[in-house]
């Protein structure tokens, strides 16, 4: 069964959002809804991760590097924040791409929990799409309000 | 035409003829005895009094609330006419009386301006009003008129030369500024302004402002500081109810069975709406109340008086206790489920959040008892009618919406909402805020329209002839906090403040003095007066206040008052209606067809336009005009062909303004702040339905730790409004709380070997102050600063360092929803700096009491007088339905 691949991208990539949000919001920390909105969002992320870890006992996990398939597109995550108005802006875009990799990681794995009756990670796929959701929601609605301003009038 | 109504001892004769004629109601029993023999003296004036003779001189500084008239449950509030006059006036030498009603606190009281000698020298409540019954605070006694005669009034315009502000005249002024607009208009097009105005200013004022920006520059930079005192007053009604509009009204203080008011110290901030509480309190059927406060505030004084409960959760809690209280009702069976069934959605996932918060939970969390939690759920639970106001205490601290939409969460779940005593008062900071929320000068649209929805954009559009995609609403309109941020990067390049002093107001005071005095923003100030912030702009532009314009405004309850112009201001200080109509000739602002987009001149013109514009919209004024607002009282909206006499509560039959189509938001997520897309409202079908939102508690964004180990919060006292810009100049109310102090509790004080009047430093990670100490009566662990004292009045202010300025210590971070700054979260320290050389310069009369004796009480107010009056019938009260009268609807 290759479920156990998607428990590890779920894995790493939830762990990856998670660092980047903080990456981001303490980066941009003069904007402080930028930091304490990722922190917050950071805290999703770290329950998923929680939340995974008997899914994990019982149908294995696999990493990148030893599995039939290898990551082809490298999600690395954001080790430093770019500066000024535009550079949030990019900074949050790469956030929701991260996030919708770990959205559809999440779907996934949640048809998979459908065809193997597995009420609880079912449950688990749910609520962890729901608040992936909500994160993805946070980013745009902030990158909306931010871009005017940013393309067109940021010195 | 009469001006204003005639004086009270004559009322009976000359009462407007509209007004229902009857029998005097005033009936003068006493409740509960009070214990000073100040009051003692009072009451014995009561007993003897005749309706129509003056109780007496009374000193509205000793006595905040002046005498009571309890009256039995349902029965209408007495009348009881308050008056101040200067310099020992009496009535008769008074030239004329002037209608308006009073601007120093949300209450908006009705009342009359007497002027001498083309002078205001006085006021008087007017007792046929709906909102005071004829009563005033002091505040609106002493602090309504001396202002406008103080010789450093601002007459000229001034203007930045050389460093210095320098006089000149209107046309220089006025020049400058449109030629900086010109410039960053053509450099970079609109997004280069920002306007942040007031609560102060009256409602045709905020419609040119937001006319002017939204569809003459196209700017969304428009806010005001009503994001600071009012803006989760809105954002909550828009959460629950779709809209805002507040859902209750004052009259629901004669039926509740149960008040509960949370974060509000009504007692010092509503003055008079605390006296209507009082006259129930105080009565032989009281109703209970229960009080959220970490201060024993006189409210909390009272909660303990009527056998309801004073909670005082930890600063930063008040999730967690709302989400106690909410679980408490679905435990107890207290949920009307049949009425949630069919007028609520969310039910499901609302029970799914709170079920963690166990009253040991929460006890541990908020530092509450768990039985007192209990307790006060219990009387939320069993009571008939239970009416719940709101404000600072939860708009200015952590998690300010989530906490507010709990409260309507709890009317919803036992159907509680749109009948006689059974309602919501989300209140107000300020008398006008409400006009900014209305008209579009803050963060919303016009007529509580939806910037998400086209066709609500494509109204507005239509109105002022403009192309849709010049109003901005691509986002939702920018707030203050943000626009500060774009004036401190600069990509703000003109930055016009109206009638507010964020330089004392704002959180994190030196960072808004560097914004505003830098050079990366070129700042215009209008004002009445040289303040803390007009000293640091470019251009300041002299305006008439209170008095000395007509305009209309709108209080907490939504009564519409108009208020005449009393006096000609002073020098060549223009209405701020009049600066705008300047600023808009000078721009030659032009709608799609070439015609001028502002073309009115007098007030009464932009109220007849801002009336088509609130047509068929929730806050719908078109059943009023000036005429019918020259009535013996103020008319609360919507008034229309269908409730021609206003309307006293909204959602009588459980129908909110929830329809997709029809919502001035589609929501949002309470937590982070994300918003709700047109697409997933639609799914959920609200239909008319209100939502019930939860979220969970949160830590606060800033606690206390081994460096900084107290918390800090900051508030009002009873005798100033804001940063004193009026009442600092009124003898009295400045001699009664003259300077900053800060309030322990006395188990800190102990500990931190603090006496009374210690002069303590109080330090945050962003600054600190000097004040003197008051051991009070706050929670434990806890700071209370009062915010009104900046350096205007300081001869030795040194600007950079504000050694009295409670947001000195404040946090830069505010609600993810209502964008409200976070007034009341921040971690401090004390030190003791060295002795006093008396007692801290406190009020004793209310929250700042001390703990211990020796302190004097609080007194020497000039004279006013008390007098009580034949009580008018009101119309749409629903009292007088209950008694049979004719007079309401």
């Amino acid at each position: 069964m290759h479920l156990a691949t998607y428990v590890g991208l779920a894995h790493r990539s939830e762990r990856t959002l998670a660092e980047s949000l903080r990456v981001v919001g303490e980066g941009h920390a003069r904007h402080p809804d930028v930091l304490f909105t990722c922190r917050t969002l950071a805290g999703f992320s770290d329950d998923h991760v929680r939340q995974l870890e008997p899914v994990a006992r019982r149908y294995g996990e696999q990493h990148g590097g030893d599995v039939e398939e290898p990551d082809r597109l490298h999600a690395a995550g954001l080790a430093e924040v770019r500066s000024g108005p535009v550079g949030l802006l990019r900074d949050l875009q790469d956030l929701h791409v991260l996030g919708t990799l770990v959205l559809t990681t999440w779907t996934v794995i949640n048809q998979a929990a459908q065809g193997l009756r597995d009420h609880e990670l079912l449950s688990i796929a749910r609520s962890a799409s729901g608040q992936t959701s909500r994160q993805l929601s946070w980013l745009n609605t902030r990158m909306k309000a931010a871009a005017p301003q940013a393309l067109i009038v940021a010195p | 035409m009469s001006r204003g109504p005639p004086a009270p001892a004559r009322a009976s004769a000359a009462r407007p003829t509209s007004m229902t004629n009857r029998p005097p109601r005033t009936r003068i029993r006493l409740g509960t005895e009070p214990r000073s023999s100040r009051a003692r003296r009072a009451r014995l004036d009561l007993r003897t009094a005749l309706v129509g003779s003056t109780v007496g001189h009374m000193d509205r500084i000793a006595d905040v609330w002046g005498p009571r008239t309890p009256h039995g449950k349902g029965t209408v509030w007495p009348a009881r006419v308050d008056e101040y006059l200067a310099d020992g006036l009496s009535e008769d030498e008074v030239d004329r009386w002037v209608p308006s009603a009073c601007v120093l606190c949300s209450n908006g009281c009705g009342c009359d301006i007497a002027v001498k000698d083309g002078r205001m020298v006085g006021v008087r409540g007017r007792a046929t009003d709906v909102v005071n019954h004829g009563r005033l605070g002091p505040k609106g006694l002493y602090g309504s008129t001396p202002w406008a005669s103080s010789p450093d009034r601002l007459t000229r315009p001034l203007v930045r030369e050389a460093g210095q502000l320098v006089e000149t005249d209107w046309d220089t002024a006025m020049g400058r500024v449109v030629e900086v607009s010109r410039r960053l208009l053509a450099e970079k097009g609109p997004l280069t302004h920002g306007f942040y105005s007031t609560g102060q200013l009256f409602a045709e004022e905020y419609y040119v402002l937001g006319v002017i920006g939204k569809a003459g520059l196209g700017t969304p930079h428009m806010d005001g500081n009503t994001r600071l005192c009012t803006a989760t007053s809105a954002a909550a009604f828009k959460e629950s109810f779709g809209a805002d509009g507040q859902p209750g009204s004052y009259t629901d203080v004669e039926h509740c069975d149960a008040l509960f008011l949370y974060g509000h110290n009504m007692a010092e901030t509503q003055t008079v709406l605390w006296m209507r509480v009082l006259d129930r309190t105080r009565s032989p059927d009281p109703p209970v109340v229960v009080c959220v406060d970490p201060r024993r505030t006189p409210v909390a004084v009272e909660a303990e008086r009527t056998g309801g409960v004073h909670l005082a959760p930890r600063v930063g809690t008040n999730l967690a206790l709302m989400n106690g209280l909410t679980r408490e009702l679905f435990a107890n069976g207290w949920v009307d489920e049949r009425w949630v069934r069919d007028h609520t959605l969310g039910v499901e996932e609302l029970r799914g959040i709170v079920e963690p918060y166990t009253p040991e939970v929460v006890a541990r969390t908020c530092g509450v008892d768990a039985d007192d939690l209990r307790r006060a759920a219990r009387i939320f639970g069993e009571s008939r009618d239970v009416l719940s106001t709101v404000l600072q205490g939860f708009y200015q601290s952590h998690q300010a919406t989530a906490s507010a939409v709990a409260v309507h969460n709890l009317h919803l779940l036992r159907g509680l909402i749109g009948r006689p005593g059974s309602g919501v008062l989300q209140m107000n900071g300020q008398p006008t805020a409400q006009n900014n929320r209305e008209c579009g000068a803050d963060g919303d649209l016009p007529g509580f329209r939806n910037w998400e929805n086209p066709r609500h954009v494509g109204e507005l559009a239509e109105l002022w002839n403009v192309d849709p995609l010049t109003i901005p609403h691509w986002a939702p309109p920018t707030h203050a906090m943000q626009i500060f941020g774009y004036a401190e990067e600069g990509s703000i390049g003109l930055l016009w403040v109206v009638g507010t002093n964020p330089a004392v107001s704002m959180p994190e005071s030196a960072r808004i003095r560097r914004i505003l005095g830098g050079d990366q923003c070129f700042v215009v100030v209008q004002d009445l007066f040289l303040t803390e912030t007009a000293r640091l702009a470019d251009v300041v532009l002299p305006a008439a206040g209170w008095g000395e314009k007509t305009g209309t405004f709108t209080n907490t309850n939504r009564v519409v008052h108009l208020s005449e112009k009393a006096v000609e201001p002073p020098g060549e200080a223009r209405s701020d209606l009049e600066i705008f109509l300047m600023y808009a000739d000078a721009m030659d602002f032009r709608d799609r067809d070439g015609a001028p987009l502002v073309p009115w001149r007098e007030p009464e013109e932009v109220f007849d336009a801002w009336r088509e514009a609130s047509r068929g919209r929730p806050v719908d004024y078109t059943g009023l005009t000036y005429a019918r607002l020259r009535g013996p009282t103020g008319i609360p909206w919507p008034v229309t062909e269908h409730a021609p006499d206003g309307t006293d509560r909204l959602y009588h039959d459980g129908v909110f303004p929830t329809r997709t189509d029809e919502c001035e938001t589609y929501g949002h997520d309470l937590l982070t702040g994300a918003v709700v897309t047109e697409q997933e409202h639609r799914a959920m079908r609200p239909d008319g339905r209100a939502f019930l939102k939860g979220a969970h508690h949160t830590p606060p964004h800033e606690e206390p730790g081994p460096e900084y180990p107290m918390l800090y919060t900051t508030g009002r006292t009873v005798y100033q409004f804001h940063t004193r810009t009026k009442t600092g100049r009124s003898p009295s109310l400045r001699a009664a709380a003259p300077d900053a102090w800060v309030e322990l509790s006395e188990v800190d004080a102990a500990r931190l070997g603090v006496s009374e009047g210690d002069v303590v430093r109080v330090e945050s990670p962003r600054g600190a102050i000097e004040v003197r100490a008051r051991v009070g009566r706050v929670r434990p662990g806890t700071v209370f600063a009062p915010f009104h004292y900046g350096s205007w009045d300081l001869d030795d202010a040194d600007p950079e360092h504000q050694h009295r300025q409670a947001n000195e210590l404040t946090m830069t971070v505010w609600d993810p929803v209502s964008k409200q700054p976070y007034f009341k979260t921040a971690a401090c320290r004390v030190v003791r700096v060295r002795g006093g050389d008396g007692p801290a310069p406190a009020p004793t009369t209310a929250a700042s009491a001390p703990v211990g004796g020796g302190v004097p009480g609080t007194s020497g107010g000039a004279p006013t007088t008390t007098r009580l009056t034949d009580t008018p019938g009101y119309p749409d009260d629903p009292a007088v339905d209950a008694a049979g009268g004719t007079g309401g609807r």
